[in-house]
């Protein structure tokens, strides 16, 4: 009995893995072997010359690209760019999921006629960013659209140039990066042992206190002495630019989260619900201390979605604010230009290969998170 | 009883404020697609239309057509094939664990984080090699290929919520490999195609950049359609509002119309982990 | 079970890097000699790409009935792609040309755009034997001639020229504010003075490129036709006292300009002018066409024209033109199409309806309409210079880079650093001698 058990065991593991052979090769070529050549192409020098020829001429140049991009002078606007993405990022995940949120908390009572607030709720998930970018734009636009509200009872036009605007704040200088880095690593460090200090796990509270110190000591001693990586000052911040573009993306998608939260909701037995009425909680605390921990799960894998729509903003990006507006700049926006327009090719890789890893870095909590929980416990 | 009518009275009008800031996007567009080209100006972007054009509708309709056409093939072929190599996948990696099935699922993941214009060049050249370039055949496969990790990762969490009492049962009934997944698992999975059937369709039904440059022009999905409305040195914007509109009409109607399923779909686990 | 996994991986990677090394099939000998020797009537499926739609649709279509008419056994896709101001055509053609699939002929801007992208990489067949044949040099303008070709000889044939260096305005409103049009940038900032007290905002501006325009402009104006050339050619240097003084009135034009300019398109700074917002704008002549065509205004009446300030006697150019690429399928319909868009008839069928006057010297002038006349008076008698905005001087990896330099100074109005950022582009992008 148990002999042939096994021996159906092996079977079906063989059956898996013939079912998952055309995804892995599919994948394998079309995903990593994509990436492979990208990376390859940014270690070279294709496009400084005869690009576009049948056999251009690649020498491999290492580093060159990367070096261009990140202390070249030139390439300025990618740097804004980079800091741009953490903002975009971030905003528009806090955006979607807090405004989802809300609209699930708000749709969660037996509403009437809840089906046409969630259709109003959800469309714009129905809508292209193309789409949805061009006609953000002639809302957004400073002499026309939201600007003129105001007018309507009696005020005064908004003045904000929404994505116009060419003011900043939080700004940092470029030549001062390494030291930047360091104190975001040092707030790091310094919140990761904040947690275990709370958690009272005294061989995590030694280790980290050790790294926020290492941090600490490269950030304000060692930094200072680094000569700066730019030749002039270079200022970087949060452009207020892409508030509008925020806005456009966030409306666009909080339905999405909305219908993740609402089914999280839902999901929670009513009898949870029900006790928690009985013990005397009204409806602020049910939905603090007991409804949102329990939607962690849900939060964790609409931040692995939206982060995958982050990256296709360049198409909402172009369309509110076109291909040159450095203010709201996107790596892959520029990457497409400088691929597709400048014909430079191996830095337009490089580009992407920065990109690639940017947004691979969100998949990481996700499959640490993903890991434990699958594991069985210690 | 007054407290409680205040409530909701508070309520409501909240419901109302943002409904009304959901929907103005929707108010725009309609209004410039009805107005007469003359009339399009940023400063009287609000104003109802003097006279209501509807030939902007018809004549978007009829630049559109063709390519209106190619996309629902385009669409819905690939959400089929797609929805089914979640499953089957999703299936595996839930159901029929193996060593190192979990490292797989996590580099098929990555797929997910590839941003479009990056594999453009060389996701050409080998479409080409197999001679798929222009057609809509090559897109569909361009988009069923890129849609594994999502799909995959969609199915694979709903079917973590079947309990493995119900394979069990399967098992001691005799059912094999293949029919636990048709018999079972597959009648279970509807509200999981649902999902996923949704949220492919949007994708590919409004993806633009592969639309143009994959397809020749007797294969262009009606994104690419949209643009070349748009296109040209001075744009009268009517037409193309209303073009934007005729597309979004059929991804529209399924969300109105499986809106309902779409959240019980998620609510039967799709993306509880 | 995990090592093989992993193994797999590089292996796929690395068969990435390899792919990338994979050599291009090598196409067949063709030249244009060769297909005018043969002299066969050409017939099978031509594919023209072009980014023309919308409005100019019409004229695209003019030229291909015209066409069709002379060549019936010709099956012609017209492969346009619009949108995202040509970078999306951009990304399609050269995604074809590079996994090799190149159309029988593509639309391209007459100039560096052409020479710097294709000609430099061995792309495009030479075209001379037909200019030749159909003795178009003595009918296209010699100095047309030397910005489309190279020593080694001509790449493209113009269908249509634009003018970039018009300044509109609407006399009624010029008339009522009391102030008359400035040939001079001293008169137009003594102008923009008057304007700016009565609230009106001197010149209105769009997007980027549209400040791209008005650079190039300026350059012409402060640096005249000789040494305006002479910064293109490599023979001055960016870093120049003269180059400088560029940037600097260019930053007191900044000044005039309306505080919204870079959400809005060009058409929606026309708008500016045309409702009294604005004085001036100074567009390429599309803008007559966007002003006559879809808000039906008369030209000299409802709106009139005159070279930007300190342009008079010069032409700023760009010309639409069409190539031709080696390994094209078709070469024989390939040479019918770019002769017909060459030829008199093709030149007056599309001309007149893209608002835009013909590269040929000897068109039917009757068929244009009042600016359009004057344009091509101007082409005539005007000394002719490339526009930098559109392709004319400068190579494509240099416009990218401007962008950058544009916005920098937008932000910081440093002239100095902006010439100097100039002369690190021009290097890189192999424009200095």
């Amino acid at each position: 009995m148990n002999i042939s058990k096994g021996k159906k065991k092996n079977k079906e593991k063989l059956y898996s893995l013939l079912i998952l052979l055309p995804s892995i090769l599919l994948v394998g070529i079309f995903v990593y072997g994509f990436v492979g050549n990208t990376i390859w192409t940014s270690l070279t020098d294709w496009g400084e010359g005869a690009g576009l020829a049948l056999n251009p001429i690649k020498n491999f140049v290492g580093l060159k690209n990367y070096k261009t991009l990140f202390f070249s002078f030139t390439q300025s606007g990618f740097r804004q760019d980079l800091v741009n993405t953490i903002f975009y990022t971030l905003l528009l995940l806090f955006g979607t999921l807090f405004l989802g949120l809300f609209l699930a908390i708000m749709l969660d009572r037996k509403v009437k006629k809840e089906g046409i607030y969630r259709t109003i709720f959800l469309y714009p998930m129905a809508l292209s960013f193309i789409v949805s970018g061009t006609i953000w734009r002639w809302l957004l636009a400073p002499s026309g659209g939201v600007n003129q509200i105001p007018t309507w009872f009696g005020g005064k036009q908004n003045q904000f140039l929404w994505i116009s605007s060419q003011k900043q704040i939080l700004q940092f200088n470029w030549q001062n990066i390494w030291q930047v880095l360091g104190v975001i690593g040092l707030i790091f460090c310094v919140i990761v042992l904040l947690i275990n200090i709370k958690r009272e796990d005294k061989r995590k509270i030694i280790i980290w206190s050790c790294v926020s110190g290492i941090f600490a000591l490269f950030a304000f001693v060692i930094c200072p002495l680094i000569p700066p990586v730019l030749k002039s000052e270079e200022k970087h911040g949060l452009n207020l630019a892409i508030i509008g573009i925020i806005i456009a993306g966030v409306w666009q998608y909080s339905g999405y989260a909305m219908a993740l939260y609402l089914a999280g909701l839902r999901g929670l037995s009513g009898s949870i619900k029900e006790s928690a009425k009985l013990d005397g909680a009204n409806e602020a605390v049910y939905y603090f201390k007991i409804a949102i921990p329990n939607l962690k799960p849900i939060t964790l894998s609409a931040v692995v979605i939206m982060a995958h729509i982050s990256l296709k903003m360049f198409d909402l990006i172009y369309a509110m604010a076109g291909a040159d507006n450095g203010f709201t700049g996107h790596p892959s926006v520029r990457m497409y230009l400088t691929t597709f327009r400048a014909n430079k090719f191996a830095l337009g890789a490089a580009m992407a290969v920065i990109l690639f890893f940017l947004a691979a870095c969100f998949i990481i909590p996700y499959m640490v998170n993903s890991h434990r929980s699958r594991r069985p416990m210690r | 009883m007054n407290k409680v009518k205040v409530k909701k009275s508070f309520y409501y009008f909240w419901m109302i404020v943002l409904c009304i800031m959901f929907l103005t996007p929707v108010y725009m567009a309609i209004i410039t697609s009805l107005k007469d080209p003359a009339e399009i100006n940023l400063t009287t972007s609000w104003k109802w239309p003097t006279i209501l054009n509807f030939n902007s509708y018809s004549k978007a309709f009829k630049l559109l057509k063709p390519n209106f056409i190619n996309s629902v093939i385009l669409a819905v072929s690939g959400t089929v094939i797609s929805s089914f190599v979640g499953a089957i996948n999703g299936y595996i990696f839930s159901k029929n664990k193996f060593k190192g099935s979990e490292l797989i699922f996590t580099l098929l993941l990555f797929g997910m984080f590839i941003p479009y214009q990056i594999i453009l060049i060389p996701l050409f050249q080998v479409l080409k090699t197999f001679g798929l370039y222009g057609s809509l055949t090559g897109l569909i496969f361009a988009h069923v290929v890129y849609g594994i990790p999502i799909v995959t990762m969609l199915f694979r969490n709903f079917y973590d919520q079947i309990p493995d009492s119900i394979l069990e049962s399967g098992r001691i009934d005799g059912a094999g490999y293949f029919s636990i997944f048709t018999r079972l698992m597959l009648p279970l999975s509807i509200p999981s195609f649902v999902v996923v059937g949704i949220w492919q369709f949007t994708q590919i039904w409004n993806e633009f950049l592969w639309g143009i440059c994959l397809t020749k022009q007797s294969s262009n999905p009606i994104t690419v359609g949209l643009s070349q409305l748009a296109g040209g040195q001075a744009v009268s914007w009517n037409i193309p509002m209303a073009g934007a509109i005729l597309s979004a009409l059929p991804v529209l109607a399924i969300y109105i119309f499986l809106g309902k399923y779409f959240i019980q779909g998620l609510l039967s686990g799709s993306v509880k982990e | 079970m995990k090592k093989m996994l992993v193994m797999l991986m590089v292996v796929f990677l690395v068969m990435g890097f390899a792919f990338a090394e994979a050599q291009q099939e090598t196409m067949s000998e063709q030249t244009i000699e060769k297909v005018i020797k043969t002299n066969v009537m050409a017939s099978g499926d031509l594919e023209i790409f072009s980014w023309w739609a919308g409005d100019e649709g019409p004229a695209l279509e003019a030229l291909i009935t015209q066409f069709k008419g002379n060549y019936p056994k010709v099956n012609l896709i017209n492969a346009t792609v619009t949108g995202g101001s040509g970078v999306n055509a951009k990304a399609v053609l050269k995604t074809r040309m590079l996994g090799g699939d190149p159309p029988e002929a593509f639309q391209v801007h007459a100039g560096q755009e052409l020479i710097g992208t294709w000609v430099n990489s061995d792309r495009m067949l030479d075209l001379t034997p037909l200019f030749e044949a159909e003795n178009w040099f003595e009918v296209f303008p010699e100095d047309l001639i030397n910005l489309i070709g190279t020593d080694e000889g001509i790449w493209s044939v113009p269908v249509c020229v634009h003018k970039s260096n018009v300044m509109w305005y609407i006399p009624a409103n010029l008339k009522k504010w009391g102030v008359t049009v400035p040939t001079t940038w001293d008169e137009f900032f003594a102008v923009a003075t008057k304007l700016q007290a009565k609230g009106i905002v001197p010149l209105s501006m769009g997007a980027l490129w549209t400040a791209n325009e008005n650079w190039e402009n300026i350059a012409l104006a402060v640096l005249g036709v000789d040494d305006y050339n002479a910064l293109w050619s490599g023979d001055l240097a960016w870093t120049d006292a003269k180059v400088e003084k560029v940037w600097m009135t260019f930053g007191k034009m900044l000044d005039l300009t309306n505080k919204d300019a870079s959400s809005m398109s060009w058409q929606q700074a026309t708008d500016m002018v045309i409702s009294g917002k604005a004085a001036f704008n100074f567009m390429g002549d599309w803008a007559a066409g966007y002003m006559m065509t879809t808000l039906k205004m008369v030209p000299e009446k409802d709106f009139g024209w005159a070279n930007t300030p300190g342009t008079t006697g010069a032409f700023q150019f760009l010309a639409d033109s069409f190539g031709i690429p080696k390994g094209c399928k078709n070469p024989t319909a390939a040479v019918a199409w770019v002769s017909a868009c060459g030829s008199k008839a093709g030149q007056d069928a599309f001309n007149p309806l893209k608002g835009s006057i013909p590269a040929r010297t000897d068109a039917n002038m009757s068929l244009y309409s009042v600016y359009s006349k004057s344009a091509a008076m101007d082409f005539a008698n005007d000394s002719i210079v490339g526009s930098l905005a559109h392709g004319c001087v400068a190579n494509e990896g240099f416009m990218n880079d401007f962008n950058s330099v544009m916005d920098g100074f937008m932000k910081n109005r440093d002239a100095k650093a902006a010439c100097l950022a100039c002369a690190e582009i021009a290097e890189t992008n192999g424009m200095t001698k």
